[in-house]
């Protein structure tokens, strides 16, 4: 009998939650067929199996948790695979190129009406969340144990670079020293590697729960009514930590301004008009706000960086990319458009909506929410006249984009009545000075006014 | 009951005493029950001291003799027996002495008897004086050690020795069988040797010394067949007649073809079994496994949470320094320390002539486990130190992980073969890649060179060797 586990899904992915388990037992199954449907942090996965022959048993349901190296199925009979452990059952499942594939390209067309969340019953029998009992039940995982609750026996290691003194201080500390990072280059682990595992390992903990500064408990709500309590999805619990993060590790300042677009606008609904294509595409302001920032971002370098502390040191990207918030039925999904400068408006506005697209019937692969320099979220579509943006960290800026709307603008001496967008550019200040901000800003605004020049300039 | 002690340890070996010293040290009652009048087991009555002892005059004689080869030359030696008993005798009991003196310094409660379990917190000891006492502890340490295989079916013989009797000395033999080439053969073997004896060894397997990699031994086996009246592999004993001047021995070689031979002496050394009898365990939860041994986890704590055991009885290898480890290991779980026995690299030591010392792992373990390694070794015929010595007939090797270049095992064949592999173990417990033993300045002229020297030769290249490019 052959025993499937999760092979690697892609870089930094650990495990998922199932989201659908699409096999029987007795069925028969092909190397290559879709077995498992996986919600990692945010995108969901198809897994495939790398083994043929008839299913004897599947050790995962819909709601579970799994590790990369977790047993997924047991598969009687059929070809021998790649991703099969050794007979001794204990290896760790080769990176095959199968499984490489999956995190690159896991949309094979679908149904999105297939992709439910867990059932309430399952979900709680199985709850995502791993508390720390669970962890300490399954100390096989990839995942680190927090090394409060290590009850569980830490098993002998005898392929660990590292000093025994450096063993010890890892027994003592209750970690098992096979997963503790190394600093150097021979793989040798040190005691600093000890302690910095330790640590991280303790900061990790409360930003988990996506509370970093919160750990006062809760009050009993029922006393004033009923209330209803209910897991937090893959993508909540990943925004809640990512915000977490990026609001108590940068020092946020928020600088307004407002563009005149009455020009833009005409410019905009004149390009629509003038789209003779077989469906006639409408165009929003949106891709013209991203091409500006795309020239603002060359022009101002610095918001076009992040800040490395451990090093003293910045990092200018040379790269333009813009991560554009989409709001989906599970949350915020922030995919990443590459090199909008090198893109005309048109072309922004077909990316960008094909982008959406993808995300929300959950298309978008871990790649594409990679790798972004700066980030637009544009509410202005449901309304408000301003907010103050958390910046998506490690970048330097943020724009958020409010409803514009009809004001009365003195120009030349008259009233008149000027359509204007109001924006708000929150920026990390240890990189970007008021000044600077204020500046950036006023730039975007007055390209915006001017959507002639920002054509001319591609 | 008379007393109750927070650790009572049973066997007083270098297990045994190492973790009753600890445990004294970190303020516990501490009680020892040994047969001995004092501590020392069997490595220092009966194995390691005694017959290092004699080995250095073994090396004493045969260094006279090769002493011809520089042009100078001792007549033969003359052997009083006695005097030599006497002075192993000196050297065992100043140790063990000394022990004593360290048992009652550190308030140490030594009952001189045998010791069996009642229940899991209670021992009934039978003391040498014929009287017998009860007494309670918190924590017990099994550390009974071992004693020699015997062969089922032999005559009862003052002919036939095992180990401890060979370490008696009471002659030196005309003709002497070894049965088993392992190292307690071999080195006894090389003893009476060097003392007069015409030393025949019978070893069932294919090669001396099983467990430890063929090359090293390869060095061994060619000094040894010019030594040794014979070396015969792959043959068994199939029966032992005594008669009037010794015994007949009926020897079956690997086809089954049977003969005899006869010799004054035979010295039966096929390995030794753990002393896990009369000890009252099934009074306990302890379990032993079907192979004799103590069931342990990591902590060498047993199946019995009160009652630990480490040493010979807790598993292989049956090795003094091994045993020392586990029982400081035990003590410190005992303690509340969070500790396991998990060492990356167990030193082996032969001392016959040329040493054999491996650690880590072995190109036979990881062949066994399909483990890609690099070997790289370096000849002692290179080494100055060991020309200065005239004894060449030597290597060093590294067994090194190709991806990451670490040094996982150490082999020395060679004269002090035995106190280079200390190096080989803290290289392999400290993680050390090829480069660190590479890059560490080694003594000149010293054979620690060749490891130093074997490290670069990983490399491609090395001071004294070359290697044409290819």
């Amino acid at each position: 009998m052959a025993e499937f586990k999760l092979p690697e899904l892609g870089e930094n992915i650990t495990q998922g939650t199932v989201t659908k388990v699409l096999v029987k037992i007795s069925d028969a199954i092909q190397k290559g067929q879709n077995i498992l449907e996986l919600e990692t942090d945010k995108a969901v996965l198809e897994v495939p199996s790398s083994i043929e022959g008839t299913v004897q048993e599947i050790l995962v349901q819909s709601g579970a948790v799994v590790k990369v190296g977790q047993t997924i199925l047991k598969i009687e009979g059929g070809g021998s695979s790649d991703v099969i452990a050794s007979p001794k059952g204990e290896a760790i499942p080769e990176r095959t190129t199968n499984s490489v594939e999956i995190a690159s390209s896991p949309s094979a067309p679908r149904n999105d009406e297939t992709v439910t969340k867990p059932d309430a019953d399952q979900g709680s029998t199985a709850s995502p969340l791993p508390n720390d009992a669970r962890l300490t039940e399954a100390p096989q995982g990839n995942n680190p144990t927090p090394i409060a609750t290590s009850t569980a026996p830490i098993p002998i290691r005898n392929d660990i670079s590292a000093a025994p003194s450096v063993r010890l201080l890892a027994r003592e500390l209750g970690i098992d020293i096979a997963l503790v990072p190394s600093s150097s280059p021979s793989g040798r682990i040190s005691n600093d590697d000890v302690k910095a595992y330790c640590k991280m390992l303790n900061t990790a903990r409360p930003a988990a729960s996506g509370s970093a500064a919160l750990s006062r408990p809760l009050p009993n709500f029922t006393k004033w009514g009923p209330v209803r309590r209910e897991p937090m999805n893959n993508v909540r619990k990943k925004t809640a930590e990512h915000l977490s993060f990026s609001w108590t590790s940068i020092p946020h300042v928020t600088q307004f301004d407002k563009a005149d677009i009455t020009e833009l606008e005409k410019f905009r609904k004149n390009i629509t008009g003038t789209q003779t294509a077989t469906k006639p595409k409408k165009i929003s302001a949106t891709p013209f706000i991203i091409k500006v920032l795309a020239a603002a971002l060359k022009k101002f370098p610095q918001f076009n960086s992040s800040i490395d502390m451990s090093t003293q040191e910045i990092i200018f990207k040379n790269y333009i990319n813009i991560g554009v918030a989409v709001d989906t039925d599970r949350g915020l999904l922030v995919p990443v458009l590459k090199n909008v400068d090198k893109m005309p408006v048109l072309q922004i506005s077909d990316e960008l909506s094909a982008m959406a697209e993808r995300a929300r019937l959950r298309k978008t692969t871990i790649e594409e929410m990679q790798g972004g320099c700066f980030t637009i979220s544009n509410l202005g579509g449901i309304g408000g006249t301003s907010f103050t943006p958390i910046i998506n960290w490690p970048e330097a800026a943020i724009l958020g984009v409010s409803r514009g709307s009809m004001e009365p603008v003195y120009i030349d001496g008259n009233l008149v009545p000027r359509l204007m967008l109001p924006l708000s550019l929150s920026y990390d200040h240890r990189l970007i000075d008021g000044a600077d901000a204020a500046r950036f800003l006023r730039w975007v605004c007055e390209a915006l006014q001017q959507p002639f020049l920002l054509e001319m300039n591609q | 009951m008379s007393q109750t002690f927070q650790l009572v340890v049973i066997g007083a070996g270098p297990g045994g005493y190492a973790a009753a010293f600890l445990a004294a040290d970190l303020g516990m009652i501490v009680a020892i029950v040994d047969k001995e009048i004092n501590p020392g087991g069997v490595c220092l009555y009966r194995g390691c001291i005694p017959s290092k002892a004699f080995l250095h005059v073994a090396k004493i004689i045969n260094e006279a003799k090769h002493a011809q080869a520089f042009g100078i030359e001792f007549s033969g030696p003359k052997i009083d027996i006695n005097k030599l008993r006497d002075w192993k005798k000196g050297v065992v009991n100043k140790l063990t002495g000394g022990l004593g003196q360290l048992t009652r310094a550190r308030k140490i409660k030594y009952f001189q008897g045998e010791a069996s379990f009642i229940n899991s917190n209670t021992l009934k000891i039978k003391k040498a004086d014929g009287s017998s006492e009860e007494i309670g502890f918190k924590n017990a340490i099994l550390a009974t050690g071992s004693h020699p295989t015997v062969i089922p079916n032999l005559p009862p013989s003052p002919d036939i020795w095992d180990s401890s009797a060979a370490l008696d000395l009471q002659n030196i033999p005309d003709n002497l069988l070894v049965v088993g080439g392992g190292y307690i053969g071999m080195e006894l073997g090389t003893v009476y040797h060097e003392l007069g004896s015409k030393v025949t060894v019978v070893e069932m397997t294919p090669g001396l010394l099983p467990g430890a990699d063929r090359d090293l031994t390869d060095v061994l086996y060619k000094r040894a067949k010019g030594m040794f009246a014979k070396i015969m592999l792959e043959t068994k004993v199939v029966k032992m007649d005594s008669n009037p001047n010794g015994i007949t021995v009926t020897f079956a070689d690997k086809e089954g073809k049977e003969f005899k031979e006869d010799y004054n002496k035979v010295l039966v050394s096929i390995g030794r079994r753990p002393n896990t009898e009369n000890l009252g365990l099934e009074n306990t939860k302890v379990k032993v496994t079907d192979r004799g041994f103590i069931d342990v986890n990591d902590q060498r704590q047993t199946t019995d949470p009160s009652i630990y055991a480490i040493g010979d009885i807790a598993g292989n290898p049956m090795l003094a320094h091994k045993a020392s480890h586990e029982g400081r290991v035990a003590v410190e779980a005992i303690n509340g320390q969070k500790v396991a026995f998990e060492p990356q690299a167990i030193p082996a030591v032969v001392f016959t002539d040329p040493e054999i010392a491996w650690c880590g792992l072995t190109e036979i373990d990881a062949a066994k486990a399909g483990r890609e390694v690099t070997v790289v070794k370096f000849p002692w015929a290179a080494s100055g130190r060991a020309l200065t010595l005239d004894r060449t007939d030597g290597f060093t090797k590294l067994i090194i992980d190709p991806k990451t270049q670490r040094v996982l095992g150490v082999g020395i064949v060679g004269a002090g073969a035995g106190d280079m592999i200390a190096e080989g173990v803290v290289a392999i417990e400290m993680g050390s890649v090829a480069a660190d033993l590479k890059l560490s300045i080694h003594p000149h002229p010293t054979l620690s060179e060749t490891i130093m020297e074997a490290a670069e030769s990983f490399f491609g290249h090395s001071t004294h060797i070359y290697k044409p490019k290819k």
